[in-house]
């Protein structure tokens, strides 16, 4: 149906599987990037993609830690998609998390706080949820730009964070939601790394976002590892989809390519 | 990159001229974004522009030289210059007395000369055919550069008159005594507050400076995750406002997982490291090694309002003083291996050396 010039990513995500042409429903993805190659282009792919396909219920609820609203506006017009009508009809509901939990008088006073600041935004968000969900918008995707920064407004309690995703994770069975977080892999290099490794095993799609091993290249901007577990009861597809191609990223797309494939 | 270079061709005389309209000290440039100066002219030029306005540029410290107060020099005194609002922080007792050491802009016509026999000296060096693919760029910045002063050249020998900041907006604070960073962060907002984004204009734009944030005699130097959540809130402070903050820290007293965070905080990330004295082997593979009293590396170019990464020539810059006086940035002039490999080529080189005294022998 709503075949538009499918890539390599969204083959590899599913999109392209005519019978389920919502693969994300009910499933976590996560995107997994380091400081030398930022992942942040897959959500504005993925945010694209949400808004430019036919069926209107899809709507998105977009927790932005890391930038602020115009700079996503301004890169989602060029990819051909206007955030601010998206906003104003409804389906897009931005939340500007830039200052959460540094607000002057909070820092000294301790836990209560910072748990405070988290469950007050998901309060927030399944208020949102359920608000789309009155308005027929069924399929309602929950994006996290990024998980460190939710750490740091939570002040380095990672169990708080974890809490947080795992009510946003009910979200997921209880009224179909999916959720897409980006989140730096190589901050956990070194301590154990209990919230990166719980991630990873909550996400149905882990999305690896690094540099060419060769160092940098003008044509190649990185390579994407797509790993894509099985979905339940499939028996044919019990073993994970393993994809690893690269990326060349324009202000109006993203080129994916197999490794030395590009014309 | 390769794709959008020939739209900026196309665009660069419109963006001259409309420039022309504009306070000296701001450059637009692509995506809506404004420039200031970094202060450095080869800075500028290597960061495709400068620093855009609205952002947090980090510049990792080598523990053991003090290379960061040079790019944090010339990036104060740009704004000195220019008349810029300009917040110092640094954990000295004093850090008011850190303004004596900073640099006045050279003596312009000087530079200038230099800058045009350079430009022609390459010009004729360059055959016809090939000039086409750079120059244009780099004759329209420059032309702007003269024109406006947009970025001055510096003379580190020459310190700024006193009398000279006595009128300007300057502030400084030391990190020293804060036992938690919020006074700190308070009094970085009421600055921010004096130059706030409203569309289009520029009226003013305000720099920050911070020293070594995370330097141990600080009180707050253990408290890692309160000095991400500062960082954070700067960042975003200096998002809605007009204004630069330029953060130095040593990236050897956090921890590697710290040292990462802070880097995918930054929209521009440096790093600078002095180079030894008597390295034998780097002063074989690089020309010019004598004259160079460090290295910049780019890591990070600011990515604001686009999701394609600037991918630079190089990434790593040789820092050289010119006439002992001026700050230069060149690129590494070496033999195409890198310098892990050097040992390698080094002891080719001598065994090359070898058995030419051997063939002399005989």
């Amino acid at each position: 149906m709503d075949r538009m010039a499918s890539n390599l990513l969204d083959g590899a995500i599913g999109f392209d599987d005519p019978t389920n042409p919502s693969p994300l429903i009910g499933r976590l993805l996560l995107v997994e990037d380091c400081v030398e190659t930022s992942g942040a282009f897959v959500l504005h792919h993925l945010l694209k993609r949400a808004f430019s396909s036919p069926n209107s219920s899809n709507a998105v609820i977009f927790l932005a830690f890391s930038q602020s609203f115009v700079h996503y506006d301004r890169i989602l017009r060029k990819l051909g998609c206007n955030l601010a009508a998206q906003r104003d009809n409804g389906r897009f509901v931005f939340f500007d998390m830039l200052t959460l939990g540094c607000s002057g008088e909070k820092t000294r006073s301790g836990k209560e706080t910072d748990e405070g600041v988290l469950v007050g935004l998901y309060c927030k968000i399944q208020r949102a949820v359920d608000a789309l969900i009155q308005e027929n918008k069924k399929h309602v995707t929950i994006v996290i730009d990024d998980i460190s920064l939710l750490e740091v407004a939570a002040n380095g309690s990672s169990n708080l964070v974890l809490d947080f995703l795992h009510y946003c994770h009910t979200l997921l069975s209880e009224v179909g939601c999916s959720i897409i977080a980006l989140d730096h892999e190589d901050v956990y290099m070194d301590i154990k790394r209990p919230l990166s490794l719980q991630l990873e095993y909550l996400a149905d799609v882990l999305i690896k976002v690094g540099p060419l091993a060769t160092g940098i290249a003008k044509d190649v901007h990185g390579q994407l590892t797509v790993l894509n577990k099985p979905v339940e009861g499939l028996q044919d597809k019990l073993r994970n989809r393993v994809q690893n191609f690269q990326f060349y990223i324009k202000e109006n797309g993203t080129e994916f390519f197999y490794s030395g494939s590009r014309a | 990159m390769a794709a959008t270079k020939p739209r900026t061709g196309s665009f660069s005389r419109n963006f001259s001229s409309a420039h022309s309209s504009k306070t000296p000290g701001y450059k637009h440039g692509p995506n809506g974004t404004t420039f200031i100066s970094s202060g450095i002219p080869d800075l500028d030029k290597i960061l495709c522009g400068g620093f855009p306005l609205g952002s947090l540029v980090l510049v990792m410290e080598d523990a053991e030289a003090p290379h960061h107060m040079l790019l944090l020099r010339n990036f104060m005194s740009q704004g000195l210059v220019h008349n810029q609002p300009l917040l110092y922080a640094s954990p000295s007792r004093d850090p008011r007395g850190f303004l004596g050491t900073l640099p006045s802009p050279g003596a312009s016509k000087d530079d200038k000369s230099r800058d045009n026999s350079s430009e022609q000296e390459k010009g004729l060096r360059i055959a016809w055919q090939y000039k086409k693919y750079f120059g244009d760029d780099q004759e329209s910045t420059n032309a702007i550069d003269s024109k406006y002063e947009f970025c001055n050249d510096f003379d580190l020998r020459r310190p700024f008159d006193r009398h000279f900041f006595s009128g300007k907006h300057v502030e400084c604070v030391s990190i020293l005594d804060s036992s938690s960073l919020s006074n700190f962060r308070d009094r970085c907002a009421t600055f921010l507050s004096q130059v706030p984004r409203n569309d289009g204009n520029i009226s003013s734009a305000g720099r920050i400076a911070i020293q070594s944030l995370c330097a141990p005699q600080c009180d707050h130097s253990n408290m890692e995750w309160e000095m991400l959540s500062f960082l954070r809130y700067l960042k975003s402070m200096v998002r809605s406002s007009n204004a630069v903050a330029v953060v130095t820290f040593p990236p050897s007293l956090l921890s590697p997982s710290f040292s990462k965070r802070w880097q995918h905080m930054a929209d521009t990330l440096l790093s600078v490291r002095a180079i030894p004295d008597e390295d034998k082997e780097l002063a074989k593979l690089l020309t010019g090694y004598q004259d160079m009293v460090g290295l910049l590396n780019v890591h990070k170019v600011a990515q604001i309002n686009t999701q394609v990464p600037k991918i630079l020539e190089a990434t790593t810059f040789s820092i050289k003083l010119q006439k002992r006086r001026y700050l230069v940035l060149e690129c590494l002039n070496q033999a195409p291996i890198d310098v892990s490999s050097g040992s390698s080529y080094g002891s080719t080189g001598s065994c090359s050396g070898s058995s030419k005294t051997a063939s002399l022998e005989f």
